[in-house]
Parts: C-alpha cells; sequence; structure tokens
C-alpha cells in the first residue's frame, strides 16, 4: 500500500503550483497583518508582533527536522492538511488575536501585558508554520529539486506580494483575509489533486470550504481599535460618526462628523486668540493623524484662526508669496495660504483617497478648494509624494510649507521611530531651497516636545543644508519660533534683513510665541511668554550653529544628530545613555520621555534571536540524537551549514530591504517601492533559483566553486546598481512614472537572478551529503530572515542603508567560505 | 431551632465580613500613607522642576484621605495605591496619584475658591478638589463616565461637587470666573472661552500628553491686568544636557 501511494506521488512530482499557491497567500497575509495591526496598534507594534509570528516559519523547519518519516509516507494528506490548516488559522487565528487584550502602552505598567503579547505571537506564528511546513515538506519530500520548488516557493511569493497590494485597492481588509484563508484551501485541493491517492472526491469539501472562507461575516475579523486612538478617543464624544471609511493600502481612511460636539481642531492655538475654528470634519488614518477638513464658506474672515497658529508666521514675511504646500492632507494649510492672499498654491498629497475626498465627496463643504485643474482660489492639487514632487519639479517658489500632519500623541510617544521619513533629512531641506526665489522661505512645522527633540534636529539639518549649499553664515538665514504647542523653523534663500526681524518679533508678540531664534536674537529675548524650565531652544541653537556643535551633539541626551537620506530615522531620538536614567524617571513620569519606538524594535530582535536560537537548536540536538553513530563527521558539517544558511538569510534580506529604501526615492511613492522591489527580488531570485540548477550540474573542474563566483557577481551587481540609482535621483526624476518603474526593474534583476541561487545551490549540498537535515536548513533560513529584517531596520538608523549593503555583501563573502 | 441556627450563622457571617471591610479599609489606610509617603520623596527629587521642596500640606492631607480605590475599577483596586497610571475603561485613564497632587498643587485652591474642571473621569481630582475649594464644578463629556462619577461622588458624600455631562469646550458660564480650571481631557488647543472664564488671578492647569503618558503640565496664569502668563513643567528631574553648559 505505502509503496503505491509513494510511486503514485513521486510520479506525480512535487505540487508545485499548491506550493506557489501557499506562498503567495502566505506573503499576502503578511503585508495583510501588517496593515490591520497599524489599524488595530500603532505601526511598530505591529513590525514587532508580524515579526516575531514570521518565526513560525522557523518552527516548520524545527518540526519537520523531527518528523521526516512521517513526511515521506504520507506527503499528501499532510501537504494538503497543512495548506488547509493556513486557512482556517489565517483567519481564526486574527479573530483570536484580536480578543487577547493585549494593551501596548499598558506593557511598563502592567506586569500580564508580556503574556498576553506572547499569546497574540502564538497564535499569529500558527498560519506561518502551516504554510512554511508546506513549502518545507516539498523540499525535503523531493531531495534534489530545490531549484525548481524553490522558484516556485519565490514566484508565488512575488504574485502574493504584487497581488495584496492591489487587493487593497478594491476590497477591505476583512475581504482580503477571507480570500487569503480561501487560497489555503484552494492550494490544499490543487496539492490532493496532483499528489493525492486515488480519490479524488477529498478535494471537493477543501474546494468547499475555500467557498466558505468567502462567505463569512465579515464582523468577525473587522479590526478592534486600540481605545487610546485617537479615533477611537474622538468616537467616545456623543453625536459622533464615522461617515465615510475608505482602504488603500496606504491606510484607512475615516472621515468623522460630530454634529453635536465641534471637532474644532486647531493645534497651537495661541492662548491671546479669541476665534474658535469654524465646523470640520475630522480626517484620520489608521485612526490617527486627525487632519481637519475644514468647513469653508468663501468668506476669508471665517479661517481668522489659521492666523493664529505658528505655522502663519511665513506669510507676515511675503506678500502674495507663490506657494507649495507638501503634504496637504485634508486642506488646513492650504486654506492658510488662501487666508493670507497666497498668488498661487500648489499642494500636494500622496493619498489619493484624501484629495478625492476632499475634491469630491465633500467639494461643496470644503468651498471646491481641491477642484480639478485650477480652482478658484488658485490652488492646483498634485496627488504625489512630496520628496519626489520637489525633486522632479522645474518651478520655484516664495514659499514651501512643510504641513504637521503626524499626531501629536504617536509623535510624543516616540511612535514614528522606525519609520523612515525623506522630508526631513539634509538633503531635503537643499532640494528645497533649491526650489526657492531669491528671498523666498522654507517653512516646517513641528509639534512641541519637551525638553525639545524634533525642533532641534530640524534646525541642525538647516545648519547641515546651508552649509552643503555654500552658505558661509546659516545663522543669518534661520528662524525659529514656538507656541506652547508648535515650533516653526523658517529657512530664508537670503539673509533676514531689519524688517523680517521687527515683523517677526511682533508676530510673536501678537499671539503670546515665543522667539526661539533670529539672527542675532539676545539670550535675555528667549522663553518669555510661555516659559520652560531653561531656555533650551536658543541654546541649543546657538550650539548648532557654533563650535561647539558636535560636542553639543554628543552631551544631549537625545539623539538630535541631523537625519540624511542614508538614515532617514527622523523619529530616532533614543540614546542608550540615557535609558537607565528615564526607566529610573519612571514613577516621577518619565517614561513619556522614552523613545519607544527603538526599544520596541530591540525588544523585537533580542525575542527573535531567542526564538530562532531555540528552534535551531532543538532540532540540532534531536538529529544528533537520533544519529548518534555517526555523531563526528556531521558535527563539522552541520557547523558550516549554520553559517551557510545563517549568513544569506541575512544577506538576502539586507540587501531587499536596504533597495527598498533607496528606491522609495526614485520611486517617489512607498507603495511602488515595496511593491516594484520586493516583485521584481522575488521574481528574478526566482528565476535565478530555476538556473542555479544547471550552474550545480556545469559545476566543472574549471569552476569549482560557483558560489564564490556568484557572490563575486552579487557584489559587483548591487554596487554597480546602487551607484546607478543615486545618479538617476539626480539626474532622471523628471521622467515618467512607468519609465521609473521599468529601469527599477532593469537594476534590480540581475542582482535578484543572482541572489536567487545561494539558498538552492547549498540545499542541493546538504541533501547530497545528509537529506535529513534539508528542513533543518530551511528553518535556520527562516529565522534568519526574520532576524535579518529587523538586524537591517536597526543597523540603519545607526550606520545608514549603504552600510547595510556592504555588511550583506560580507556576509555573502561568509557564506562562500562556508559552503557546506 | 432551624431559624436561630440560621440567624447565628449569619451573624458570624457579617461579622466576618464587617470585620473584613474593617481590616480591608485599614489596608487602604495603609497604602493611602504608603502613597503619600511615595509623593513627598518625589516631590524632594524633582525640587527644581517643580520648584518647591514639598507641595502644599493641604493637598498632601487631602491625598491621604481620598479613598483613591473607590474610583477605580474592580479589576484595578489592587494597584489604586500605586504611583501609576490606570485604565478606567472608555479608553480613558486615571493620572498617577504624583501627578493629581502636582497638578492641584498647582491649581493653589483656597477655602472660598470656585473651581471648574473639564474632563471628570473617575471624579478622583473632583473629589480631591472639593476638599480644598469651596466649590467644584466639573464637565464630563462621555455620558457613561459622567454619570458614574456623579454617583460615585455623592455616595462618597461629596455635596460640593457638581456634575455636568457635557462639552467642555465653552466651560460653565453660570458659575465663572474661577480661581481655578483644570482641563484634565486633552485638546488641540486651549479653548479660549476657558481663558475668558479664568479670574484676574486665576490659575488654569493642563496636562499635556497622549494616555497613560502624561508628559508635561502647562500652567496658565491670568494676571491681575487681565494678560495671559504660561509656564511648562516637565515634572521629572531630567536636564537634557550634560556636560558644560
Amino acid at each position: 500500500m505505502t509503496t503505491t501511494r509513494l510511486r503514485t506521488e513521486g510520479a506525480a512530482g512535487p505540487p508545485l503550483i499548491a506550493v506557489a499557491l501557499i506562498s503567495a497567500a502566505a506573503l499576502a497575509y503578511e503585508i495583510l497583518l501588517m496593515r490591520l495591526f497599524s489599524i488595530v496598534f500603532w505601526y511598530h507594534f505591529a513590525y514587532m508582533i508580524i515579526s516575531l509570528a514570521l518565526l513560525g516559519y522557523g518552527a516548520a523547519g524545527a518540526l519537520l527536522t523531527m518528523a521526516r518519516s512521517a513526511v515521506e509516507q504520507r506527503f499528501a494528506p499532510l501537504f494538503s492538511a497543512a495548506a488547509a490548516a493556513f486557512g482556517v488559522s489565517a483567519i481564526g487565528c486574527f479573530a483570536l488575536a484580536q480578543r487577547v487584550p493585549f494593551s501596548p502602552l499598558e506593557i511598563l505598567w502592567d506586569p500580564r501585558q508580556p503574556a498576553y503579547l506572547l499569546a497574540v505571537y502564538l497564535l499569529l506564528a500558527l498560519p506561518f508554520l502551516c504554510s512554511g511546513a508546506c513549502v518545507c515538506m516539498t523540499f525535503s519530500r523531493w531531495a534534489g529539486m530545490p531549484s525548481r520548488i524553490y522558484s516556485f516557493d519565490t514566484l508565488g511569493a512575488g504574485a502574493g506580494c504584487l497581488g495584496i497590494i492591489a487587493m487593497l485597492f478594491v476590497l477591505s481588509p476583512q475581504d482580503a483575509l477571507m480570500l487569503i484563508g480561501a487560497l489555503g484551501w484552494l492550494a490544499a485541493a490543487v496539492a490532493w489533486l496532483q499528489c493525492g491517492d486515488r480519490r479524488r472526491w477529498p478535494a471537493l469539501p477543501m474546494l468547499a470550504a475555500a467557498g466558505l472562507c468567502l462567505l463569512l461575516p465579515q464582523a468577525w475579523v473587522a479590526p478592534t481599535m486600540s481605545p487610546y486612538k485617537e479615533l477611537s478617543q474622538t468616537l467616545r464624544i456623543p453625536g459622533t460618526r464615522v461617515v465615510e471609511e475608505r482602504f488603500s493600502p496606504l491606510g484607512l481612511v475615516s472621515v468623522v462628523e460630530s454634529p453635536q460636539v465641534p471637532l474644532r481642531h486647531a493645534p497651537g492655538l495661541s492662548l491671546t486668540a479669541t476665534v474658535e475654528p469654524p465646523p470640520q470634519l475630522g480626517v484620520f488614518i489608521d485612526g490617527e493623524g486627525l487632519s481637519a477638513l475644514t468647513r469653508f464658506d468663501g468668506r476669508r474672515d471665517s479661517l481668522s484662526h489659521l492666523d493664529q497658529m505658528t505655522s502663519a508666521l511665513p506669510y507676515h514675511l511675503l506678500r502674495h508669496p507663490r506657494v507649495l504646500v507638501l503634504g496637504a492632507g485634508a486642506g488646513a494649510d492650504v486654506l492658510q495660504a488662501r487666508y493670507h492672499d497666497a498668488e498661487r498654491i500648489d499642494a500636494v498629497e500622496l493619498n489619493p483617497q484624501v484629495v478625492d475626498l476632499v475634491r469630491r465627496r465633500y467639494a461643496d463643504y470644503a468651498g471646491g478648494i481641491y477642484a480639478e485643474g485650477l480652482s478658484a482660489g488658485q490652488v492646483r492639487v498634485h496627488i504625489a509624494e512630496a520628496r519626489g514632487f520637489v525633486a522632479a519639479s522645474a518651478e520655484r517658489y516664495d514659499l514651501i510649507q512643510v504641513a504637521l500632519l503626524d499626531s501629536f500623541s504617536a509623535s510624543s510617544a516616540g511612535l514614528y521611530a522606525l519609520s523612515e521619513n525623506y522630508l526631513y533629512t539634509i538633503e531635503a531641506l537643499q532640494d528645497d531651497l533649491r526650489h526657492l526665489h531669491e528671498g523666498g522661505l522654507l517653512a516646517i512645522t513641528r509639534w512641541v516636545t519637551l525638553p525639545p527633540r524634533d525642533a532641534l534636529k530640524l534646525f541642525g539639518a538647516a545648519v547641515a543644508a546651508l552649509q552643503r549649499s555654500g552658505v558661509a553664515d546659516p545663522a543669518s538665514r534661520l528662524a525659529l519660533v514656538r507656541s506652547w504647542q508648535t515650533s516653526t523653523l523658517l529657512v530664508k534663500n537670503g539673509d533676514f534683513d531689519a524688517a523680517d526681524i521687527a515683523a517677526i518679533k511682533a508676530f510673536c508678540a501678537e499671539r503670546s510665541f515665543d522667539v526661539a531664534f533670529y539672527p542675532g536674537m539676545r539670550a535675555d529675548e528667549a522663553n518669555r511668554y510661555n516659559v520652560v524650565g531653561r531656555p533650551d531652544l536658543f541654546d541649543a541653537a546657538t550650539a548648532l550653529l557654533g563650535p561647539g556643535r558636535d560636542e553639543f551633539l554628543h552631551n544631549y541626551k537625545f539623539h538630535v544628530a541631523p537625519a540624511s537620506d542614508d538614515s532617514p530615522h527622523f523619529f530616532h531620538f533614543f540614546k542608550w545613555r540615557s535609558l537607565p536614567e528615564l526607566l529610573s524617571l519612571k514613577e516621577q513620569g518619565g517614561l513619556p520621555l522614552l523613545e519607544w519606538g527603538y526599544p520596541v524594535l530591540v525588544a523585537t530582535l533580542a525575542q527573535a534571536v531567542l526564538a530562532s536560537l531555540l528552534l535551531i537548536a532543538a532540532p540540532a540536538a534531536w538529529v544528533t540524537r537520533a544519529g548518534a553513530g555517526q555523531r563526528a563527521s556531521l558535527a563539522g558539517a552541520r557547523g558550516r551549514l549554520l553559517v551557510y544558511f545563517t549568513a544569506i538569510g541575512f544577506a538576502f534580506m539586507f540587501v531587499e530591504i536596504a533597495f527598498m529604501q533607496k528606491f522609495v526615492l526614485f520611486l517617489s511613492h512607498p507603495l511602488y517601492a515595496v511593491a516594484v522591489v520586493l516583485f521584481a527580488f522575488l521574481l528574478f531570485a526566482g528565476i535565478g533559483s530555476g538556473v542555479s540548477k544547471r550552474l550545480n550540474e556545469a559545476a566543472t573542474p574549471k569552476l569549482r566553486n560557483p558560489l564564490a563566483a556568484v557572490v563575486l557577481a552579487i557584489g559587483l551587481s548591487a554596487t554597480l546598481g546602487l551607484a546607478l540609482l543615486s545618479w538617476l535621483f539626480e539626474h532622471a526624476m523628471g521622467i515618467p512614472d512607468a519609465a521609473r518603474i521599468v529601469i527599477s526593474v532593469a537594476l534590480i534583476a540581475p542582482l535578484a537572478f543572482l541572489m536567487g541561487m545561494p539558498f538552492p545551490l547549498g540545499l542541493a549540498r546538504v541533501e547530497a551529503r545528509d537529506a535529513r537535515l534539508v528542513p533543518w536548513a530551511w528553518g535556520i533560513n527562516g529565522c534568519a530572515s526574520v532576524c535579518g529584517a529587523v538586524l537591517a531596520t536597526l543597523l540603519a538608523i545607526h550606520v545608514g542603508f549603504a552600510a547595510v549593503v556592504v555588511v550583506a555583501l560580507v556576509l555573502y563573502g561568509v557564506a562562500a567560505m562556508a559552503r557546506p | 431551632m432551624a431559624t436561630s441556627t440560621l440567624f447565628a450563622i449569619v451573624t458570624t457571617l457579617l461579622l466576618t465580613l464587617t470585620g473584613a471591610q474593617t481590616a480591608a479599609a485599614q489596608d487602604f489606610a495603609d497604602e493611602r500613607r504608603r502613597m503619600v509617603e511615595d509623593i513627598s520623596a518625589l516631590v524632594r527629587e524633582t525640587r527644581a522642576e517643580v520648584g518647591k521642596q514639598a507641595f502644599d500640606e493641604r493637598v498632601m492631607a487631602v491625598m491621604a484621605r481620598v479613598p483613591r480605590h473607590e474610583f477605580v475599577p474592580t479589576s484595578q483596586v489592587a494597584s489604586a495605591y500605586r504611583n501609576r497610571p490606570l485604565p478606567i475603561g472608555h479608553g480613558q485613564t486615571i493620572s498617577q496619584p504624583y501627578i493629581v497632587a502636582l497638578m492641584t498643587d498647582l491649581a493653589r485652591a483656597g477655602l472660598g475658591d470656585t473651581v471648574l474642571e473639564v474632563g471628570t473621569g473617575s471624579g478622583y481630582q473632583a473629589a480631591v478638589m472639593a476638599h480644598l475649594a469651596k466649590a467644584v464644578y466639573t464637565i464630563e463629556i462621555i455620558e457613561p463616565l459622567g454619570l458614574q462619577a456623579a454617583q460615585r461622588l455623592k455616595t462618597l458624600g461629596y455635596t460640593n461637587v457638581e456634575v455636568r455631562v457635557g462639552d467642555g469646550y465653552h466651560g460653565w458660564a453660570e458659575h465663572a470666573p474661577y480661581d481655578a480650571i483644570l482641563v484634565t481631557a486633552a485638546a488641540s488647543h486651549i479653548p479660549p472661552p476657558l481663558i475668558r472664564q479664568l479670574k484676574p488671578g486665576g490659575r488654569m492647569v493642563i496636562p499635556v500628553g497622549a494616555s497613560f503618558m502624561v508628559q508635561q503640565l502647562m500652567l496658565i496664569e491670568k494676571n491681575l491686568d487681565g494678560t495671559i502668563s504660561s509656564r511648562q513643567i516637565l515634572p521629572v528631574n531630567f536636564v537634557p544636557l550634560t556636560g558644560r553648559r
């Protein structure tokens, strides 16, 4: 009986389509979970949870190392069962994880929270364990075919990545989740039809289950937002309701109406202001970052509150300026420009759905400010990423206004530390300055933090940008003012004159704002209206302009050295040195000073490494026990295997993540970057994997170590790719999107093609030596990929993305030497 | 016979319960004393930031009296006197005792004063303030919280606190002007009507920060000539710059 089945299975060949399907489903699930958990919690917690859950892959390798004979004997039922279990758990475990009372903000206060977190990890690891098991058992069962299996695995993942991004434009995250569950069942059915025994009927219920997934009630898996997110808090106000909801991979856009209690969003409004904002609708992205959609009836005086904020300062130094608003959101800064009689306004907003809401759905409410073409108020709206827009633009402006779009609470808790931001880097400011008319102003508004962080990092970046642009005396071109809640930095393309300075002082005096810096300012002018412990902003600005800059940056307890394009983590303020002090101040209320994002990233890495060690060590010990006889010969081989698969796992992720970041600028859209880079990497790695088989067979005496040649070629193509990319970013930003996508794919293709080879090449050699170690090697690679992704971000924060690529190349070198 | 046995059992049970209650009350009193000692120690540590060696004795005496455990959900009673913020449901939190004491101290309310609070929450801050001022008017926007707090304050015998469910943006004009205003609910800006309802010489205190994360306190003073001055207090002994300044 067993022999018969084995024969039938063997004849059928590996279930390649099913492998591609399950890989597509798993990658889509990973991206979807990121989306769902960004709605439920905040980005960095989502990142931590999903990284840990991905270790389910490593667990699959560990499990199968210990159950290899079962796979040999009952491959088809096991594969189908695992794929079906993915289908069930992808939906079920998310629904259950939502019911765990995990509350990230309480984690340092409530001793039960770590246990809840663990429960969430374990639940979400299950679907990845199942999908990983499918792929891993295929490698294990069809020894001798790693290249073909790996190429279908990678191609499937690539398709899943593109597919989910496309799907999220048309489906709600809930619908997408059901579809992914259905894909699991579909993979189960396909695998059964191809590899199962002669009875074909079991495929039918599997297909029926796939259909059933699509019929599940949406409410089961609707993401429940943390009660501490801004949107949840707003919805507590009586009478408020979400009147419009739009999904896209860029985020969940919610429009909130509050007819009983007006919303009145006016951050940093002067304490002397007597005016109130007109009625507003609240626009939230993923339940955070409230931006006001203000009702505008065309009467200028209804907007007078917009003159009572620090961001209004530039309009008191310019007359009828041509304005570029970067990050226009729902239009508050555009209205502010209109209030101040801007001659023309170009408004740039990344999210097409937000633009569409203001332009169409709420056109009348918003007074038609985003109307198609050039609207009545001389406003032209561009759906584009701000940095790319500026780089590609040939125009010049009198004022470039960078809007304050992130939320205060997330910003003040340091929740953005991991996210890259290309608006506040030295290079970005240089770009902006190049697009200013003589005497024009760049204005950037940030939330005030105490002690100052954002404002200082930005000030330092402006100083560096001016210096790099050849300005001998940056101090003559900088001014900084603050209210109790916001600060606005002005950088002038030219020196501030006496009239400018008089206007700045008058503006601040009328509104009880403090001047924190202007050229020639005396220390006793600082810290007058809104008094803080010390005039930190003035002192710091002075230090950043003087010879003591480096010493200041070193001694300051937050990381406020300017961000650059290579290390664009503007919101990373954390310094290890300050950690013990801040923790000891917990009782006094010192925790808010702790910038969360970075410690959470470190915690993620630590947990991932520990779990990986366990997942790698346990099966190794098991294999040792099972094969006690041949211990000596195995030990050395296993050491090399461990180093090899760890190195290539890390290296692949390092290159992929660094390239994704590097291409964000060139493709000038975070989504294009993720979709294009990830897809191109997976597609060409898949093709490379397929070709690597021949390379292995052709291992003639002339090419004794094909891997060394591959590694050398990887090094060359990575270096060449990055060099070309930075040239392109400077010279080819004006070309159409499609052309930039094609160029990007062309740049990635050769590199990815080569990077697809080391894994199957290594696996083929493992098979030749001791096939029992195949699942183990696969598990090591899975663990290394997870840890590698987290480590890449951590390294980028400290040494930049270019260095991450260098480290990756070194790791490939190590792999070449440790060839199993 | 049966009746008397039952009676005996009930009496014993009741006695035990009362005994347990007395013991619990004693426990809470001990915890409260420790909490006040903790606060005093913290004030000494942060004397440079808060500008004094110790809070007003009256404030500390009140902190030692108000039963904080009555103001938190049952699930949080065990943590009621720990110096930490606590969730009270509806996405709201109750500040850590040190911050409550600091806010109360900053408000400098006297026995004849009228105080406005925007954001009643559990009612704890209002209860503390009620011991120090003549009258406390407090507004809560989340109806169930407001009703609960009103009931709780009534049960605990606070007669000089009046709770209203509604929008606090426009203050409570009927009882204005106020000697002190506490704004415990976050807003994107400080409502101009509240500043108008502040007496010359009055003080407004506002915590700034996210949930579980009161970061700093904003103190707004209306000077006698009607002008406004404001101060931000980071109640943490933390100097951002080490080395020479």
